[in-house]
């Protein structure tokens, strides 16, 4: 039944590869790409956090913190070893789950407004490291003098397209693991934890552990985010670990709608959007984002795709599983 | 590490009250904000992550008052009035509308609150640093007490926070209005019940705690440079003092800011770059061994 299932989801991840794949053949607007290049690291990042607040119930304000750990770790790795992209990359992934498993070891099983404060704590704790050891990390500055992009396995990242390519590939294969890892009975269970949790534990589930295995999961797709990220800027920021990043993913999940699979990466995309019409018009970009938080929190109180949903329940009259 | 930094501070006595003086202001302040967030959160169970921006504006609307007038006290009573009307405000029109809903929307509400606040102070009072400068009636010569040195500010500083940490104590204790505000902390239905309009005493903690931080802002004006976005390290700490002291606990909230006021300046000789982790690590074993924090009680059913 569930394989079935998921034939449907892998073809259209295909149809969607092969689209955006195809995009550079017919046009070679250089904003089109980074656009979607941006969008692939900020929609994993987005979709990762997904995991924790639309499926597991827990409404993480410290995502960034993996963010910016798989963007440093992957530039220092770099920079320092000079090891091949792959390494490195598979490297940062290593490292944020390692922080995920100490800082989701203490976060997870704390109640909700606990756990999205100290989350938000300990990203903090890490960005004010990453300030502060500046002989490593280069402090405001950031990681500069660029990230050597060494060409592998016949891709040359220094090349837009070959950039472009990249992003997509390891964008989509990211998105059709999280949906696989969520349509698995791992994935049911998380929902039942979120549900009842007491439930769960009567029916023998290790809800901490179950927690837990979904804050590992969830730092090591945004390490990914924050690898993507690092290679198109070629450098890492402090920035990328603030608290504001963190607070612009939830704005993403919220505004994307975060019942739907895909509403995260929506949401990533329509937030671009509008940063990047706020930045052209008016300096005052806190300002802009802030109000249209609030008409969304307090007028919309939805997603775009649950409004997508709900349309396309009026029109066939029939339920949508998500 | 510089331990031994450390042990000669500890074996000077000047050096021991010097620290401490500036250990127990970064105390005081924290203490008025956490105390703000306490109370919030103990009375209407939701987290102010917007308590931080209060705090800013409380000590921006102080240096345009004391520009303004020349006076320091009145440059207080504004930032508390002010920053309290601000609370009282925000709390009816946006903030009453998230108790309900779920956490996911009470981040967002305060994350928009930030944004909005922050900007707004670049708008009205510009992005670069400012300083209110040291009051004149502050502007004796230090006291040398043991032989460190502790500015007169500093003493007005420790002392009016324990007068308010007091009064708080006795109004929350021992008066009517005390009575409501535990009432409603403890069991808002029945409190409606017996025909209390638990609207407003959510409004009026609200905006209390709004005060508080506006106040603390104010306070620190004159020792602390000013800048947006300034609020959130505060914010992060008075958190960090609030689950240690206690959720909810106005007296645990006063134990912890003092603690951590400490930690703060006698780690900054002896381990700087650690001094936060240290904080953490304090924070994360409370949360682990006693999550109701040192002096707090049992959540609420």
């Amino acid at each position: 039944m569930k394989n079935i299932s998921f034939k449907k989801e892998l073809l259209i991840a295909a149809l969607c590869l092969a689209i955006l794949i195809a995009i550079p053949f017919f046009t070679s607007s250089r904003v089109t790409l980074d656009f979607v290049i941006r969008l692939a690291s900020y929609g994993i990042f987005a979709t990762s956090l997904n995991i924790l607040v639309g499926y597991g119930g827990m409404v993480s304000f410290g995502h960034a913190l993996f963010f910016g750990g798989g963007a440093y770790a992957f530039g220092l790795l770099m920079q320092k070893s000079g090891t091949s992209i792959p390494v490195a990359m598979l490297g940062a992934i290593l490292f944020c789950a390692a922080i995920g498993l100490v800082v989701g070891a203490i976060c997870v099983r704390l109640k909700e407004i606990y756990f999205s404060f100290l989350t938000l704590a300990f990203q903090m704790l890490f960005y004010s490291i990453i300030v502060t050891w500046s002989a490593l990390t280069g402090g405001d500055q950031g990681l500069t003098g660029g990230i050597p992009r060494t060409p592998f396995w016949g891709i040359n990242l220094g090349d837009t397209t070959h950039m472009y390519w990249f992003a997509s590939v390891v964008g989509i294969l990211c998105l059709l693991l999280m949906r696989y890892i969520l349509q698995s009975p791992f994935g049911y269970t998380l929902r039942m934890v979120r549900d009842n949790a007491d439930r769960a534990r009567f029916l023998g589930v290790d809800v901490w552990r179950v927690k837990l295995y979904a804050f590992i999961l969830s730092a090591c797709f945004a390490g990914v985010s924050g690898v993507i990220m690092a290679i198109f800027v070629s450098g890492a920021f402090p920035d990328f670990t603030y608290w504001t990043m963190s607070g612009e993913a939830v704005f993403m999940i919220m505004m994307g709608g975060l019942n739907a699979f895909i509403g995260p990466v929506v949401g990533a995309a329509l937030l671009m959007l509008f940063n990047d019409v706020i930045s052209r018009n008016t300096e005052y970009h806190g300002l802009a984002l802030g109000i249209i938080v609030l008409i969304f929190a307090l007028g919309f109180k939805k997603g775009i795709t649950d409004f997508i949903q709900q349309a396309y329940r009026l029109v066939t009259k029939k339920g949508v599983q998500s | 590490m510089d331990s031994n930094a450390l042990f000669n501070c500890l074996s000077d006595l000047s050096c021991i009250v010097t620290q401490t003086s500036t250990g127990l202001i970064s105390g005081a302040l924290l203490f008025l904000v956490a105390a703000g967030l306490t109370l919030i959160f103990g009375v209407l169970g939701v987290i102010n992550f917007g308590h931080g921006s209060l705090y800013m504006l409380g000590a921006y609307v102080g240096l345009s008052a004391y520009r303004f007038t020349d006076s320091f006290t009145i440059a207080t009573i504004a930032a508390s009035i002010g920053v309290g009307l601000f609370g009282l405000v925000f709390e009816r029109l946006i903030m009453r509308r998230v108790y309900n809903a779920d956490v996911l929307m009470q981040l967002l509400v305060c994350y928009a609150l930030i944004l909005i606040l922050d900007d707004a102070v670049k708008i009205i009072w510009g992005a670069e640093f400012q300083s209110m400068g040291m009051p004149e009636y502050f502007q004796a010569p230090p006291l040398f007490i043991g032989g460190g040195i502790v500015p007169v500010f500093y003493l007005f500083l420790i002392i009016a926070a324990f007068l308010i940490a007091l009064v708080l104590w006795y109004v929350l204790t021992r008066t009517h209005i005390g009575k409501v505000v535990r009432a409603a902390a403890h069991n808002p239905t029945m409190t409606s019940v017996l025909g209390l309009n638990t609207n407003w005493i959510y409004a009026g903690v609200f905006a209390f705690g709004g005060a508080l931080a506006g106040l603390a802002g104010a306070l620190a004006a004159p020792v602390r440079s000013m800048s947006p976005g300034m609020g959130f390290s505060i914010l992060i700490e008075s958190f960090i003092v609030t689950v240690i002291g206690g959720m909810g606990s106005v007296s645990g909230a006063l134990v912890g800011a003092l603690l951590i006021g400490l930690v703060r300046s006698f780690g900054s000789i002896g381990f700087p770059l650690f001094v936060e982790g240290i904080m953490f690590i304090a924070m994360a074993l409370i949360l682990v061994l006693k999550p109701s924090g040192l002096l707090g009680k049992e959540p609420r059913p």
